[in-house]
């Protein structure tokens, strides 16, 4: 659909029962991959959301006191333990992930191939970072004595809500970097720009597909936002 | 060549200045400084709890409205997203019902009880 048929659809509160409505394109002059990826994401909000609420209902429901997360995962630095350090840095790490891929999307729609190929690959190695760091934080805990079943800090719960909700976004962020890899080495080789048809696809690929790589690296950082928030502060 | 930059200027897509996503970036940045300081300071109690919240929804509606360009989306799409997390919430408020009840039990048979 061209941005002057859309432009003549009802806007606002109406453009909503006008567009599902409608007949065979609900979301109008959205690229349908990227309407696909929103719905996964959406799909993936629920399965994030069951399990932080589960360890809202886990840490709720446990009579032996919770470990306090800020001397758990506080980190010697020469000498003097600091809380949530780490974490701290994972945060940013991520944060500045999500601002190079940002980039990478702007540079993809004004078709700067080098740009774009560059920033993706930032990403991708801000992502691998991240992923570094978890892994230490994961056998530094593991050598502590923290397992699914029991923990020396208090409630045993802890250490199997822990392995399983950073466990699960580790798993998207690593997921991440592999297609950010694959999709550096796509567009360095310029297939956006000479509308190459894909390994898996016989469409022509374009920059749209940029976007929506950015839609879910966005995704793993706002997931983030909210363990940082619920799992480490709380 | 010319028949390439000719197709691109006629499907060129809406982008934005780069000033919005650098903004968005310190923003993030401050605001993530910030729920660290947070812990930083050991508040303590609801204190606590709001300001994580504030600065967790600010985050997450930065990310949400910017980065991921929902901001500028068409709004059925921005709606059939954003409905659906009325139904989390009503989740997370069913299982804090659940985890004081179960925790009320728990006190009376395991705590009491010895």
């Amino acid at each position: 659909m061209d941005q002057s048929s859309i432009s003549k659809l009802p806007k606002g509160w109406k453009s909503v029962p006008s567009d599902l409505g409608s007949d065979q394109t609900a979301f109008k002059g959205v690229q349908w991959g990227k309407a696909m990826m929103w719905i996964f994401l959406l799909s993936d909000t629920f399965i994030f959301s069951c399990f932080l609420i589960s360890y809202m209902k886990g840490r709720a429901s446990t009579v032996v006191e919770w470990p306090n997360p800020s001397e758990v995962f506080a980190l010697d630095f020469m000498g003097v333990p600091v809380p949530l350090l780490l974490i701290a840095i994972m945060t940013f790490v991520l944060i500045t992930s999500s601002g190079t891929m940002a980039l990478a999307v702007k540079y993809g729609y004004e078709k700067n191939r080098k740009m774009c190929g560059w920033f993706i690959l930032f990403t991708a190695l801000g992502g691998l970072t991240f992923v570094g760091m978890q892994a230490f934080e994961w056998s530094k805990l593991i050598h502590e004595g923290v397992r699914p079943w029991e923990n020396p800090f208090g409630a045993g719960q802890f250490g199997s809500y822990f392995f399983m909700i950073t466990g699960f976004h580790g798993t998207h962020v690593s997921i991440g970097v592999i297609f950010l890899f694959i999709f550096a080495r796509k567009v360095f080789r310029g297939d956006f720009d000479t509308g190459k048809r894909g390994y898996f696809t016989t469409m022509k690929s374009d920059y749209v597909a940029i976007e929506i790589l950015g839609l879910y690296w966005h995704f793993v950082d706002l997931v983030w936002v909210f363990i940082f928030a619920f799992f480490y502060l709380w | 060549m010319t028949d390439n930059t000719e197709i691109n200027k006629e499907k060129k897509t809406t982008t934005h200045k780069i000033g919005i996503y650098l903004w968005i970036w310190g923003l993030l940045f401050v605001l993530s400084f910030f729920s660290y300081m947070v812990d930083w300071y050991q508040f303590q109690g609801l204190l606590r709890w709001t300001l994580i919240l504030f600065f967790m929804f600010l985050k997450a509606g930065l990310i949400m409205a910017f980065f991921m360009h929902l901001f500028w989306e068409r709004y059925t799409l921005v709606n059939v997203l954003l409905w659906p997390m009325t139904a989390i919430a009503c989740f997370v408020g069913l299982m804090v019902a659940e985890g004081k009840y179960t925790v009320f039990t728990r006190f009376i048979y395991f705590v009491l009880g010895e």
